[in-house]
């Protein structure tokens, strides 16, 4: 080993402290990388051997009704290349233990098994067997929700008898990777489940016999995806469509693939934040270290070493200082990644996960430490190449001091002196301070983005769509579309204080070339229990006619207020009419179009018809109403919002406890990273300056005082600077993550900020303490004796 | 040689400013703006009958250095007397520094007892030896030891800011010339105005004992005698004891006694008849 490697190696054994903050830094730079960066390929790579392997449909399409026979003009459709025809049926359920409605979804399945499109993976049990029409296959979540296995038994709605089933298997399928009800935000997934069933069981039932309801298909290589979709919702025109649509809107695929994307988002986003740490703490602790070993560098260069070994040689030192954290970080990031994927895998089912150690992705984490250290590493190295020997044979002249800001703002005889010395050290080296400043400023704000993507967005969804959109106790909706008087008799069942029906009917909303599928929704003009309501809680009154459509809505189809657009009904008479779209609202959730609920009648050409209602229940009586509402046929789904919403928070918890643990250490990895160097820098540049006041008499407390008073004042601006900073990046989030599916509100908690001080401050505090203990070993004699 | 002698009993002695400068010396000094007198100089008894200041007896220290025993100290007995200035001289590692962090509460002997008047230093903790040292030491460093962000006086107050009865700290200035300075930061001054700055610092908190170690070591020769000259109008205005540590012989005939260390042993004793004005040494 060349001795100038073997000074290397003493160097970084003497910085240990301060190489082992940096090597926790980057550890979590690499290792949130090598997490986030497997876990988004692991989901991918499921997600395609899934779909591949069980036949994920690439374009769907519901209708009312159809006869076998259209099947065969499906087939002959170009471009298409398997299609499968299924009888798909709403129900309710009544699932043991549970004492709401539960609702189920009926999809038939061959009776003979057969390799099919959205194929089943049999998790346990078996598939059902010919003949037999009570049994069903029940999907993976709704069975773990619910502990049912195979030999259970759930009873359904089924053409309006109640009907005992056998349950036969669990499975998982491509087209419920995660198990949510359309139009909902978060999966409840102990009342709402996925049943399969054999066709000649389910299809009599509701009068499906020799008919289907549902297409899925596949598509030939080169098929035009939109042609396909053109020409199925032209053939289906006449049996009822409901309109076409492909993968993207396929809503178990629209919310994986949207997690995803938003995981590649975030896998950027922190990992850069500690590479950004790394590059400052690389370059404080490095320009100390030259500005030490002046007289080192002079003596090599002396003796003959030329700029190129020297500046290599502190580079290799960076490099070295990295190393660690680099194979740290790769194998805690393996392990987390892994966890996290497992996490997902309660919230996304497949039947294999692909977690898999990606040399692409460990390689990029390797070069892009490397990166950030030489990034750092370079304006030290630069100013050891750079050195004159015969300059630099000399001692550092002493560090030039002047007249600062205090004084020329007049205050500075008020100022004690121990507090000015530690202002005019932060003002000769405001480029340093400002690093310091910066770098304590990124924990902080990756504690406030991290609060405000994992508590305050949900917190306020939650908020806003609980308590102020959905304020109902129960919804129901029913098979059919009912007349005015569904109103008298829901205020009749048991505990019933307020009924608000509600109208929702599918249709496509036409503007210019632009083209999209929606449930419309007719609400009452002075329904109280469904509000409209924009991200910023402002309640918005729908307009007496015309169309109120949220922001989102408008913007896909380029559509302004006062323009009108045209509505194509799905559904009855199936009419065609062109209404004006009177505002635009702008809502977190999804996309929604809304009407009044006599104009929308009207449009249908109907009377007070609705296919719901909203519910105001004394909660009292609560079981007796559930029970009643099981025994009704012409509910076909029973929604409670607040056993939703504790089931998801029962859900979530788990994984937010994680997430903010692991947050908060991060966090703290790097206050403490940034505040420790600080000091010890500060030690090193000033030991003997408070070594010289403990000889004149001054106790550890007080220099402890002068030399830590730097590191609370630069923390203290750093930590306003991280709220700020944080709110800026929430605010660029909230730009970034502007989906179909959601918008998140850029609303940062009080609490958030609090626990990010706290945390923060905590940190400081304890590196500051390390520091102070230090002081311990000043060598009190040795000042008197040597020159700095 | 007999306008700056000090002499036991003398009551008001000539003020820096005043002394002559004798011809024919090599390289005097120029000389330094001094104020008049600006304090009121303690009585001073003979020497020999006042209660000493430190009494040093026995004192060893031994300190490991890997798998070595070095004996800096070895069994030395000492005395230092009220208002005494006393230079301690030897070659490097002879022992003079460690005496001096000894008695300046740096440092604690590995065995003996060191008493600063009925104090015993050698059995107190850190803490103790911080105020001891913040209370009654005034120290001065070879290479000044400034704080670089703080002016002269600044430097100054530093020290006064933490005292019982300090004198002004304008005051101090005034005491070592330099208050035409006191503004100024310590890259704007000389080594020699370093080092005077740092004598005002010592003394500003009014110490009962000033300790100088090598104090004209990292200085030239002129701008060294006008640093000894400071240190000299310290100990004959304010009566401070005071310890000049040196390797530097010239300067032991300003002292009233000089005690000559060799091997960690005080080798002798030598009381000056006559103590030589700072300007008047020659090296």
């Amino acid at each position: 080993m060349a001795t100038l490697d073997r000074k290397l190696i003493r160097d970084v054994v003497h910085l240990r402290g301060q190489v082992i903050a940096i090597t926790l830094v980057v550890a979590c730079g690499v290792a949130s990388f090598v997490a986030m960066r497997c876990t988004y390929k692991a989901l991918l790579a499921s997600q395609a051997t899934y779909y591949a392997n069980y036949r994920f449909a690439d374009v769907f399409a519901q209708l009312k009704r159809a006869p076998d026979s259209i099947a065969a003009r499906v087939n002959e459709i170009p471009g298409v290349s398997q299609a499968e025809f299924r009888v798909v049926a709403d129900v309710t359920l009544d699932v043991p233990g549970l004492n709401e409605p539960a609702q189920g979804r009926i999809i038939s399945i061959p009776e003979q098994r057969r390799p099919m499109l959205n194929d089943l993976f049999l998790r346990e049990g078996r598939y059902v067997e010919a003949g037999r029409r009570d049994e069903v296959i029940i999907s993976g979540a709704f069975a773990t929700a619910n502990k049912l296995t195979p030999g259970s038994t759930l009873s359904a709605v089924i053409n309006g008898k109640w009907q005992k089933l056998q349950i036969v298997g669990v499975a998982l399928s491509p087209e419920y990777v995660y198990e949510i009800k359309s139009g909902e935000m978060f999966p409840d997934n102990r009342r709402s489940g996925v049943l399969w069933m054999s066709r000649e069981a389910l299809a009599p039932a509701f009068d499906m016999k020799g008919a289907f309801n549902d297409v899925a298909l596949t598509l030939a290589p080169g098929a035009v995806e939109a042609d396909v979709i053109q020409r199925l919702d032209d053939l289906l025109s006449r049996y009822g469509r409901l309109g076409a649509y492909n993968r993207a809107d396929q809503i178990s695929n629209h919310f994986l693939s949207n997690e995803i994307a938003e995981l590649q988002v975030t896998g950027a986003f922190i990992p850069a934040i500690f590479l950004a740490t790394t590059a400052f703490l690389i370059h404080l602790v490095l320009s100390r270290m030259v500005a030490t070993q002046r007289q080192e560098i002079a003596v090599l260069k002396a003796f003959g070493y030329g700029n190129y070994s020297i500046g290599f040689h502190y580079l290799k030192l960076a490099f070295l200082v990295v190393l660690g954290g680099i194979a740290l970080g790769i194998g805690v990031g393996w392990y987390f990644g892994l966890k996290i994927t497992e996490l997902y895998m309660e919230f996304f089912r497949f039947p294999v996960l692909r977690y898999e150690a990606d040399t692409i992705v460990i390689v990029s984490a390797i070069l892009i430490s490397l990166g950030a250290a030489s990034l750092g590493a370079l304006a030290a190295v630069s100013r050891a190449v750079s050195l004159p020997p015969a300059d630099a044979m000399r001692p550092e002249p002493p560090a030039r001091f002047r007249s600062g800001f205090i004084e020329r703002l007049g205050f500075h005889r008020l100022v004690p002196t121990s507090v000015r010395i530690i202002l005019r050290n932060l003002e000769r080296r405001p480029g340093k301070a400002m690093i310091s400043i910066f770098g304590i400023s990124l924990a902080v704000g990756l504690l406030v983005v991290g609060f405000f993507l994992y508590f305050d967005t949900i917190g306020r969804i939650i908020e806003v769509q609980f308590y102020q959109v959905q304020r109902e106790d129960v919804s129901v909706a029913f098979h059919e579309p009912r007349p005015a008087g569904v109103k008298y008799d829901l205020a009749h069942l048991p505990g019933v204080i307020r009924v608000e029906p509600y109208r929702a009917v599918p249709a496509e909303l036409r503007f210019q070339h632009r083209t999209r599928r929606i449930a419309l929704l007719g609400l009452e003009s002075a329904a109280d229990l469904r509000r409209i309501v924009t991200k910023d809680s402002q309640s918005v009154k729908l307009p007496p006619d015309g169309l109120l459509l949220t922001t989102q809505l408008a913007e896909i189809l380029g559509v302004e207020s006062g323009q009108s657009i045209t509505v194509e009904v799905l559904e009855g008479a199936r009419p065609v009419r062109k209404v004006a779209v009177m505002g635009t609202v702008a809502e977190l959730i999804g996309l929604s179009a809304y009407m009044d609920l006599r104009a929308l009648n009207r449009l249908m050409e109907e009377g007070q018809s609705s296919s719901g209602a909203f519910l105001m229940v004394d909660s009292l009586r609560i079981p007796e109403l559930y029970a009643q509402l099981k025994q009704t046929p012409a509910v076909s789904a029973v929604s409670i919002p607040e056993v939703a919403l504790a089931s998801f928070n029962q859900t979530i918890a788990r994984t937010m406890n994680v997430s903010t643990a692991i947050l908060i250490g991060f966090a703290v990895i790097i206050a403490f990273g940034m505040v420790y160097n600080g000091a010890r820098i500060a030690l090193s540049e000033r030991g003997h300056e408070l070594a010289s006041l403990r000889v004149l008499g001054f106790t550890r407390g007080e220099i402890g005082f002068m030399l830590l008073g730097e590191q609370a004042i630069l923390t203290s601006i750093a930590i306003p600077v991280g709220f700020a900073l944080g709110y800026g990046i929430a605010g660029l989030i909230t730009v970034a993550i502007d989906t179909e599916l959601i918008r998140f509100p850029l609303f940062i908690s009080a609490r958030s900020y609090v626990v990010a001080f706290l945390v923060i401050a905590a940190s400081a505090f304890l590196s500051g303490f390390l520091v102070r203990w230090r002081l311990r070993r000043l060598d009190l004699v040795a000042v008197l004796k040597t020159r700095e | 040689m007999g306008h700056n002698q000090q002499s036991a009993g003398t009551t008001a002695p000539p003020t820096l400013a005043s002394a002559p400068t004798p011809g024919g010396r090599r390289q005097s000094p120029a000389p330094i703006p001094l104020p008049p007198a600006i304090t009121t100089t303690p009585a001073k008894k003979n020497l020999e009958q006042a209660a000493p200041v430190f009494v040093a007896r026995g004192i060893s220290k031994i300190y490991q250095m890997g798998d070595i025993q070095v004996h800096a100290l070895t069994a030395v007995d000492l005395e230092l007397y009220d208002g005494e200035l006393v230079v301690l001289l030897g070659a490097s590692g002879s022992g003079k520094s460690t005496l001096l962090n000894i008695l300046g509460g740096l440092d604690v002997p590995t065995s003996g007892e060191v008493y600063y008047r009925d104090h015993n230093l050698t059995v107190d903790d850190d803490a103790e030896l911080t105020r001891y040292r913040r209370e009654h030491v005034g120290f001065v460093f070879q290479f000044y030891n400034l704080i670089p962000s703080l002016t002269a006086l600044e430097n100054v107050e530093l020290v006064t800011d933490i005292a019982e009865h300090p004198m002004r700290p304008e005051e101090a200035l005034q005491l070592v010339g330099l208050e035409e300075r006191m503004d100024h930061f310590p890259s704007q001054l000389s080594g020699g105005e370093q080092q005077r700055v740092a004598i005002a610092r010592a003394v500003a908190k009014r110490p009962e004992v000033l300790l100088c170690d090598e104090p004209t070591g990292a200085l030239d020769y002129t701008t060294g005698k006008l640093v000894l000259n400071a240190i000299e109008r310290v100990n004959r205005e304010l009566g401070t004891t005071t310890a000049i540590i040196t390797h530097n012989a010239a300067i032991a005939d300003m002292a009233d006694r000089v005690l000559r260390m060799r091997s960690g042993r005080i080798a002798e004793v030598h009381r000056n008849a006559k103590k030589s004005s700072p300007e008047n040494l020659v090296w």
